[in-house]
């Protein structure tokens, strides 16, 4: 062991402009794929449990629960589709507060990159993840006889909108991540937030079934509005009748919105959280 | 010339019991080259240093410069000039050892061919050749601080922070890295490390800050802190600990300060001014005192007597378990201290 510093040793090249923010980004996300790759179970986890829910939603439940003008699997698809992408954004918490944990992030914290790119780098890859999920959920949908009355536009919108929806999402569970003490909590309290958020809507069962209060929750959960609107661009939502509901009635409109404003509020909120984050 | 310089570092956590000060007014001053060690136990403040100036953490208040750059006003450009690497700033599990270099390249912007040469170099340099395209999971626990290491070196930083670097290690492992350290400041590298070892401190620093309470409560070489504490000691086993306290009575006759006790009460020792001449009148009025001896001797004192001294505690007694207290120096510690004392025979 001698000589540990090269003679052409490399110098800093100032970390400065766009081109930087997007390298540093790319690498990040590289990284988080590349764990993606070499976890099995993360990965069969992110396959089999979109599959379970399908099979689980359309086969116990599809006989019980009567949908007007369609069948239970084509009502149902977009809302497994929806909780899907939403439990997967809470991967991001979990993962910022494993990072947090394992110093990953003080390493990063102390490297001349730009600080939005860890969280660009982990939303990132949780969209590709939650990608790989909602392709297996259709295949598995198609296998169990769902099938898309839209135009592919319109499908291809249902598709974008709900992947959007999801990283927007991401940036709450990141903040989230970065605001618990251990990364169990944050699985623990996520439980108690999206099982409620998700089946408090019309995901499942048609929100008019719905006791008075749970219906007015329903009505104006944005999930129901995502739910919605996927469920129109599929060509899924047979004849029962739109609530009477502004959020529901312009469901496209609701979303949007609900994605600007956590885009909005929680991009920089997360990213001036990391800039004095550490470990202890 | 000074390349780390800190002054009046103040940082203060809310806990239940109230605000707890990690850093208390703490000031440093490394010289270019050189290695600094900032040794106490933990919960003493030494990390707390290391992550305001490798700015992780803001401190309430205080200034710091490294390599003329204001710590505090300018974030983004001191990272480029310090390198870290310790038991927080870690690397990742999944990546191959190859993977987690080429990313810090990356980051610090070398650019990709630069980027893999670099860190091909690096898995070569630290003798992690055959093991560098497996993932980092499988590495032992010496190749994994030496990966670690090699993160911090990827751009060859004039400044380079260590925490903690060798704790968990075997003895092996931790003379390799100390070889690795030697090396680099051989070639011009400033260092600050922290450390609970007082060997190692002994071993790599050209000179030591001990902090206890968020502050450095003394400063200087390894020579200079042990002459604080005097010349020699004067150290007697006893045959009974029954006869302790006769014992601690000649001994405070001619030591300088309160002898030490050890915990299984039979072992006695005493900072002397004049070694032999203190010795052999301890021994003589031992024998008048009827006094049977299983050992006498002097020794020189050691980093440990040091930092009891300074501090009334032991470092091996509060290097576990940071909530506990020990006892005042003289008194029973909680836990047994196995000293290492090398005793010159009495004639």
């Amino acid at each position: 062991m001698t000589a540990v510093i090269a003679p052409g040793s490399p110098r800093v090249a100032p970390a400065t402009g766009v081109a930087s923010w997007f390298s540093d980004g790319w690498a990040v996300t590289k990284r988080n794929l590349i764990k993606i790759k070499r976890s099995p179970d993360m990965l069969i986890f992110a396959v089999l449990q979109p599959i379970m829910f399908v099979l689980l939603f359309s086969q116990v439940y599809g006989g019980a629960i009567a949908v007007k003008g369609t069948d239970y699997t084509q009502f149902l698809m977009a809302g497994i589709f929806a909780q899907t992408v939403v439990f997967g954004a809470t991967f991001s918490g979990s993962a910022m507060a494993n990072d947090l944990k394992n110093g990953i992030i003080d390493r990063f914290r102390t490297l001349p990159m730009s600080s939005s790119a860890v969280l660009i780098g982990r939303t990132n890859s949780d969209l590709v993840l939650n990608g790989i999920s909602m392709v297996i959920m259709m295949a598995t949908g198609f296998a169990v006889g769902w099938r898309v009355n839209g135009t592919p536009l319109e499908f291809l919108a249902g598709v974008g909108l709900l992947l959007l929806f999801s990283y927007a999402f991401s940036w709450v569970m990141a903040l989230l991540g970065m605001s618990v003490k251990s990364p169990e909590t944050i699985n623990n309290a996520s439980f108690m937030i999206l099982f409620p958020l998700t089946f408090v809507s019309n995901a499942f069962v048609p929100s008019d079934t719905l006791p008075t209060a749970l219906r007015i929750f329903a009505e104006w959960n944005p999930v129901s509005s995502l739910v919605q609107t996927a469920r129109e661009l599929f060509g899924n939502e047979g004849s029962t009748p739109t609530p009477d509901v502004w959020t529901q009635q312009h469901s496209l409109a609701t979303v949007l919105i609900g994605i600007a404003v956590m885009l909005v509020v929680f991009v920089p909120w997360c990213i001036r959280r990391y800039e004095s984050i550490s470990s202890r | 010339m000074t390349i780390i310089e800190a002054r009046g570092l103040t940082k203060r956590y809310k806990s239940k019991s109230g605000p707890v000060h990690a850093l208390d007014g703490l000031d440093l001053s490394v010289p270019r080259g050189t290695v600094k060690a900032l040794l106490g136990p933990n919960g003493a403040g030494k990390t707390t240093t290391v992550k305001v100036l490798t700015t992780l953490t803001r401190p309430d208040e205080g200034s710091a410069t490294i390599a003329g750059i204001d710590v505090l006003a300018d974030p983004r450009a001191t990272r480029r000039v310090i390198g870290v690497s310790g038991q927080y700033a870690a690397v990742d599990e999944n990546l191959t050892g190859f993977e987690n270099l080429d990313m810090i390249g990356r980051l610090y912007h070398l650019g990709r061919a630069e980027s893999q040469r670099r860190a091909r170099e690096l898995v070569d340099m630290f003798d992690l050749t055959a093991a560098g395209d497996r993932p980092v999971k499988g590495f032992s626990g010496g190749m994994r601080r030496r990966i670690d290491l090699a993160g911090a070196l990827v751009t060859n930083p004039e400044v380079l922070f260590l925490d903690e670097p060798t704790t968990g290690l075997d003895p092996r492992s931790r003379l390799s890295l100390w070889g690795i350290i030697t090396d680099l400041v051989k070639e011009g590298t400033t260092v600050l490390l922290t450390t609970q070892y007082l060997e190692e401190a002994d071993q790599l620093a050209d000179d030591i800050s001990v902090i206890d309470g968020g502050r450095v409560i003394a400063e200087g070489t390894s020579d200079q802190l042990k002459e604080q504490v005097g010349g020699h000691r004067v150290v007697v086993s006893l045959m009974t600990s029954d006869a302790r306290e006769e014992a601690v009575r000649i001994l405070t006759r001619y030591g300088d300060g309160e002898p030490v006790v050890s915990s299984d009460g039979r072992t006695v020792d005493v900072g002397v001014t004049n070694g032999p001449q203190s010795l052999q009148s301890v021994l003589a009025d031992l024998e008048a005192s009827g006094i049977e001896l299983h050992d006498a001797g002097m020794r020189r004192p050691t980093l440990d007597d040091v930092f009891l001294r300074l501090t009334g505690r032991s470092t091996e007694v509060n290097a576990g378990d940071p909530d506990e207290t020990a006892g005042p120096s003289g008194t029973k510690p909680k836990k047994p201290k196995k000293p290492k004392r090398s005793k010159e025979k009495a004639a």
